[in-house]
């Protein structure tokens, strides 16, 4: 309720000419509108012609205009709620500006990209920029609303910070890489707030669309009025008026900007940030989503499933060694076969003196432990073969076979070798995560094909594809293959979202139609994508499609709805027009309304109720289904069309009913 | 009635079985398909490139087409001009026919070379034989032709993909011409003449009548100009009774010759453009959408024509004197025809924007002739004008798409190509020119006392007949309610430009859409596609063209035939 009495002074604004008039719908309403409010102070005035009918009809024509207003203003208000959290972040912050050696403190407000700062624990980071020096957990929950800090760190792909965020801890020496104005922060607030809205391309094409029924609207009432004086059936100005208002489309005219900045909002109440409204409306028409397999599809994690001993090794020997080899590695993958070697009943040992632990390096591409005078190695077959080799043992036939075995079940092997005999293959295997492969289902019924991109080999690949129930596969994946794909998506006619973190993505990242950069990624991502999703969450892709659908369902359902009400408001007002020259063309009367004056009234009220009964909708915006376009269609034609059709018979029968009763005509 | 249904079924289901083959023929010969080329035409045709200096393999943009069509049609119609203006001059005038004056001539110029016929002179006494023989049936064929090469163009936008060429307008007209109307329009009037239409170049036999009067039955080139006067959807009859006379439609069977005739090309069409585009679905979507739209119309027209007028009847004329499909309404029919007859050429003619006319329009009963109006007022997609029809149901199909199409949560797309900003100005543009003519060519004329004064009926008839000649000049039908007197200069003019908008503002535009859509790429379907094949689509069609018909429409028929019907049934004629 204060959301709506907020907004009553942004609608009342907006009813000034020069606003309107970039709504060509509305603005012929306001021209309306004064109209008949003329003819009324004149009938007032004069005391000719029914002044209290005229009167209430320019009251509705009024109602309708404020009430397509308050639709935008509230949109507009759940925006500025927003945006007033994030203004807070921007308050004047003092940065430590970092030049030929020293340290000077200048307003945040004066630094300019190139600038270089130090930031401490305990302070504001001053503006957007880049992390030359140090690392330092940062709290993003200005940005994120996630309270967890978060690490960011010279090189790599986390490297970026955003102004208005807090350092916690260490010290960190960054380099600003956007003008006052420009920051990220600047352009969230300037988008929730809608400032920064453009119309989208399709909501132009609509509003084309829109102002042409307007026009051919005017020319039937325009040439209706001289058929009239024709059949010497007088027809009053303001009525002819109420009939233009009540045809021209007013409810999706006065509800379409509301829809498009709702749907702006509601992707920011999903942590999404999108540059573009066009970045919004493309996720709707996605075709192909290209998906990360780690952390999207598959936990981070691959776990230890299984020893596979190779002939002549006993299971407990292999088990044994390879718990030898992980107990000092931390890595999830070490752990679990630490835990599956428990569930073999090797317990966890303490290895006492003598023991000096291997890790991983890329150059070995192998851990392990020398332990009492032995060498225990697990690590990739090819390195580990080759170092067997090089220690001038020989290879067993059947780990090649051993090793492919795991790799056909989607795992990945590990060999493990004592000294110099390999003694067999730990199958390690990636998690799918649960239920999402019934959502690839969903996508699939909607018509958008799933694509898992991947490091892995193919072998590998294909059988997490499957298990997963992906539609192909990007295996062994470099950036350039990536932008391969999306280009030849592209070429077959299809639109292709992606999402991304790392520098070497930001290439796919433009390419795609919806590329959205993680917040913790770099700022060469998060430019090159046209949405920042500040979770970080891979899994939002698929969200980030279902509110761009749902933006233009609503747009469709209610511009169906808008013109299918237009059919009753002819049959409320036709034969009230002609009612006194005409009484046979009561016939057409089909509702039975009181008189003319009552059913001319009551389609101008519902007309104008029907707009604010349709703004929940609007903001919340039209259930989506995943469902086949067929389905949705037909649902979709049945509720708003058919729906659309048969609802103003009623409402405009009950509305006629209480204003008589009323005794308002 | 029993008789009428087998007669409907009869025709429209040859018409139906005509559709596939018609529409093979027709994608090989604008495809340019050597298989299509028979050996008597194709050196027919390199001849008129030789002479013409047609590059056949040089193509178009959507502009040069456009320009190229609209000179062409400009210096056609400049030389018809001269020719019916000095025909009294000129040889082949057994009839001793005077030229026409200039505004009666600009209006039948504009009338011919827009498809429409919309004849303010009588056939008899405003051409001479070599007018009609040349001038006007040069322009039936190039004006269909004309009709034609725009919905191959069309076709061919959204068959193609990142090109801006749609064709050669020259060769798309020449074509039309020489492999489909020529043909088939030389096959007919035989099929005519074998049934007793005349075919002669004589001056009329004068004969004295059993009264002892002398009276001239005339004579002249009929049956040739009938072909293509059906086959072109033209509509311009030999004689001022057009189809109704004896000698332009002799038989039962050239009355069903000539509706199958009218519906063939246009329903041919659907099923080229689903070839063209890969998907004869997509052909036969728009084929069952009209289809249905027309037998809407004619079983409202039959059981409103044979419900009859009951003043009449109240007045001792019964209407029902006998039972068969004769009986009902029969003022203005011919009676060799009958009721059922009349109500199918009625609806075939106005559905199909050609205009010829078996009986008087403006005799039939209310609802009826506001019928025949809103075939004509929907845009003259019921099958429609050759090539011209299906091109404005092609626009009603890209608005429903974009209406509906979003329901399904993407950009509209219609065969794979998105609906963009600039597809919508065009197709809005489109229909704002036909439908905004007629309003404000109707408004005009309400309240012009001199176009008043040229009305034979008053109240709402009088209405209904300004509409329905400013319906029928603006969706370049022809037909009209007779009482009006079209000879007048306001509406010589006012129709002439009626046609002028109608025809081009509508072509324009087509052609546009043709351009921007061949330039874009195509999607692939896949299940989040909406889908523009099926009931569900032919449904949503159906509905989109009868409610923007409607919403535009209703409020002006709610004052003229709806009001004549309230009145009739109420015992009151205005």
């Amino acid at each position: 309720m204060d959301t709506v009495r907020a907004a009553i002074p942004g609608a009342l604004r907006k009813l000034d000419p020069r606003v309107q008039v970039r709504n060509p719908v509305m603005f012929v309403v306001e021209v309306g509108s004064v109209v008949a409010s003329a003819y009324f102070i004149y009938a007032l005035l004069t005391g000719s012609g029914p002044a209290a009918f005229l009167g209430q009809i320019s009251v509705w024509l009024w109602f309708t205009l404020v009430f397509a207003n308050m639709a935008e203003a509230l949109a507009e208000g759940r925006g500025k709620a927003q945006a007033d959290t994030l203004r807070k972040t921007r308050t004047e912050t003092v940065a430590n500006l970092l030049k030929g050696g020293s340290v000077t403190q200048i307003a945040a407000s004066r630094l300019r990209k190139g600038d270089v700062v130090v930031v401490e624990a305990g302070e504001t980071i001053p503006g957007d920029g880049e992390v030359m020096e140090g690392i330092a957990s940062v709290d993003e929950s200005a940005i994120t609303g996630e309270s967890a800090p978060v690490i960011r760190e010279s090189g790599g792909d986390r490297s970026a910070v955003t102004g208005g965020t807090r350092v916690l801890s260490d010290r960190i020496v960054v380099c600003i890489t956007s003008n006052p104005g420009e920051t990220f922060i600047d352009r969230m607030i300037a988008l929730v707030e809608g400032a920064s809205r453009r119309k989208t391309p399709n909501e132009i094409a609509l509003s084309i669309l829109l102002s042409g029924l307007t026009m051919l609207f005017i020319l039937v009432v325009v040439s209706l009025q001289a058929f009239a004086t024709y059949s010497a059936a007088q027809v009053s100005v303001p009525v002819l008026i109420a009939l233009l208002v009540c045809l021209i489309p007013t409810t999706i005219g006065g509800l379409l900007s509301a829809i498009g900045i709702a749907g702006m909002n509601r992707l920011v109440r999903h942590n999404v940030l999108a540059m573009s409204g066009r970045a919004v409306e493309a996720a709707g028409d996605v075709d192909t989503l290209l998906l990360d397999k780690t952390g999207t599809i598959t936990f981070g994690n691959r776990q230890a499933a299984e020893f596979r001993p190779l002939a002549g090794v006993t299971a407990s020997e292999l088990a044994d060694a390879a718990q030898l080899a992980s107990l000092p590695d931390e890595t999830p993958e070490g752990r679990s076969i630490v835990v599956l070697a428990k569930h073999l009943g090797f317990r966890d040992r303490d290895l006492g003196e003598d023991v000096e632990f291997v890790p991983f390096s890329a150059q070995t591409r192998m851990s392990g432990i020398d332990y009492h005078g032995e060498r225990i190695r697990k690590g990739a077959a090819d390195a580990v073969t080759a170092w067997t080799r090089e220690l001038g043992a020989t290879v067993p036939d059947d780990l090649a076979a051993e090793v492919e075995a795991v790799a056909a079940l989607g795992g990945t092997p590990l060999v493990v070798v004592r000294n110099t005999r390999i003694l067999g293959v730990i199958y390690l295997k990636d998690i799918v995560k649960g239920g999402i492969s019934e959502r690839f289902e969903q996508l699939r019924t909607m018509g958008i094909r799933t694509v898992m991109i991947t490091g892995d080999n193919p072998l590998t690949a294909s059988v997490i594809a499957g298990e997963a129930g992906v539609d192909d596969y990007l295996a062994e994946a470099t950036p350039e293959a990536k932008l391969e794909l999306i280009r030849r998506e592209q070429s077959g006619g299809r639109l292709v979202a992606m999402i991304g973190d790392g520098t070497n993505d930001a290439p796919a990242l433009a390419q795609a139609d919806v590329g959205v950069a993680m917040n913790t990624g770099t700022a060469a991502a998060k430019e090159a994508g046209n949405m920042v999703d500040l979770d970080s969450n891979p899994t939002k892709l698929i969200e980030i499609v279902e509110i761009g659908k749902q933006l233009l369902m609503t747009r469709g359902a209610l511009t169906t709805f808008s013109i299918a009400n237009d059919v009753a408001k002819y049959f409320a007002i036709i034969p009230a027009l002609f009612a006194g020259a005409y009484p046979a063309l009561g016939v057409l009367d089909v509702m039975a309304l009181h008189s003319p004056q009552s059913a001319v009234l009551s389609a101008v009220i519902f007309n104008a109720l029907i707009i604010i009964a349709l703004v929940p909708l609007a903001l919340r915006g039209v259930r989506y289904r995943p469902l086949g376009a067929a389905k949705l269609l037909r649902r979709n034609l049945l509720v708003y069309g058919a729906g659309g059709l048969m609802a103003p018979f009623l409402g405009i029968k009950i509305i006629d009913l209480i204003v008589t009763g009323l005794g308002w005509v | 009635m029993w008789s009428f249904l087998v007669l409907s079924v009869a025709v429209l289901g040859v018409v139906t079985l005509l559709t596939r083959p018609l529409g093979a023929y027709l994608t090989a010969v604008f495809s340019g398909e050597r298989s299509a080329r028979s050996r008597l035409i194709a050196p027919l045709e390199r001849i008129v490139y030789r002479l013409c200096r047609i590059t056949p393999d040089h193509e178009m943009d959507w502009a040069g087409y456009v320009s190229s069509l609209i000179v062409f049609n400009a210096v056609s119609g400049a030389l018809l001009y001269g020719l019916i203006r000095l025909q009294g001059y000129l040889p082949l005038n057994q009839s001793g026919v005077a030229g026409q004056d200039a505004l009666t001539a600009f209006n039948t110029v504009v009338s011919f070379v827009t498809n429409t016929n919309w004849q303010a002179y009588s056939g008899e006494s405003g051409a001479s034989t070599l007018s009609q023989m040349t001038g006007l049936t040069w322009q039936n064929f190039i004006s269909a032709a004309t009709g034609i090469a725009v919905m191959v163009a069309l076709t061919r936008g959204m068959a193609r993909s990142k090109t801006r060429h749609i064709g050669n307008a020259w060769v798309d007209i020449t074509r039309a011409v020489l492999y489909v109307l020529l043909p088939i329009s030389l096959a007919l009037s035989l099929v005519f003449v074998a049934q007793g239409a005349i075919q002669n170049l004589g001056a009329g036999t004068v004969i004295t009548t059993l009264e002892s009067d002398t009276q001239t039955i005339p004579g002249g080139p009929v049956a040739s100009q009938e072909a293509i006067k059906v086959l072109g959807t033209n509509g311009g009859g030999y004689f001022g009774a057009n189809s109704a006379h004896p000698f332009e439609n002799p038989t039962p069977l050239t009355n069903a010759l000539q509706v199958i005739a009218m519906l063939a090309i246009p329903a041919g069409l659907t099923n080229m453009f689903g070839r063209f585009v890969g998907d004869h679905r997509q052909g036969w979507t728009l084929f069952a959408a009209m289809l249905i739209l027309f037998c809407l119309s004619l079983t409202g027209m039959y059981v409103a024509e044979r419900a009859g007028n009951p003043v009449l009847e109240q007045a001792g004329a019964a209407q029902h004197a006998y039972s068969g499909s004769a009986s009902g309404n029969m003022e203005g029919k011919e009676t060799r025809l009958g009721v059922g007859d009349s109500v199918l050429y009625a609806t075939s003619t106005t559905a199909v924007s050609c205009g010829a006319v078996v009986a008087a329009h403006d005799s039939l009963t209310p609802l009826a002739g506001g019928l025949a109006m809103l075939n004509i007022m929907l845009g003259e997609v019921v099958f429609g004008g050759v090539g011209v029809g299906l091109a404005g149901m092609f626009l009603f199909a890209l608005l429903a798409v974009f209406i509906a199409g979003l329901m399904v949560g993407r950009t509209p797309e219609y065969l794979g190509k998105k609906i963009g900003s600039r597809e919508i100005q065009l197709t809005i543009l489109a229909v704002l020119a036909v439908s905004g003519t007629v309003l404000i060519g109707a408004g005009t004329a309400a309240l012009t006392p001199s176009a008043l004064d040229a009305l034979l009926g008053s109240g709402p008839h009088g209405l209904s007949e300004m509409l329905y000649a400013f319906a029928s000049g603006a969706g370049n039908n022809g037909s009209a309610f007779g009482g009006l007197d079209a000879a007048t200069p306001f509406y010589a003019a006012a129709i002439g430009i009626a046609m002028l908008l109608g025809r081009y503002l509508f072509i324009i535009p087509v052609l546009g859409i043709a351009g921007s859509f061949a330039q874009k790429k195509a999607a692939e379907e896949s299940a989040g596609t909406f889908p523009t094949h099926g009931a569900l689509f032919v449904t949503l069609l159906v509905g989109t063209v009868l409610i923007v018909g409607a919403l535009t429409f209703f409020p002006a028929l709610s004052l003229g035939p709806i009001l004549e019907h309230f009145l009739m049934q109420a015992g009151t004629v205005l």
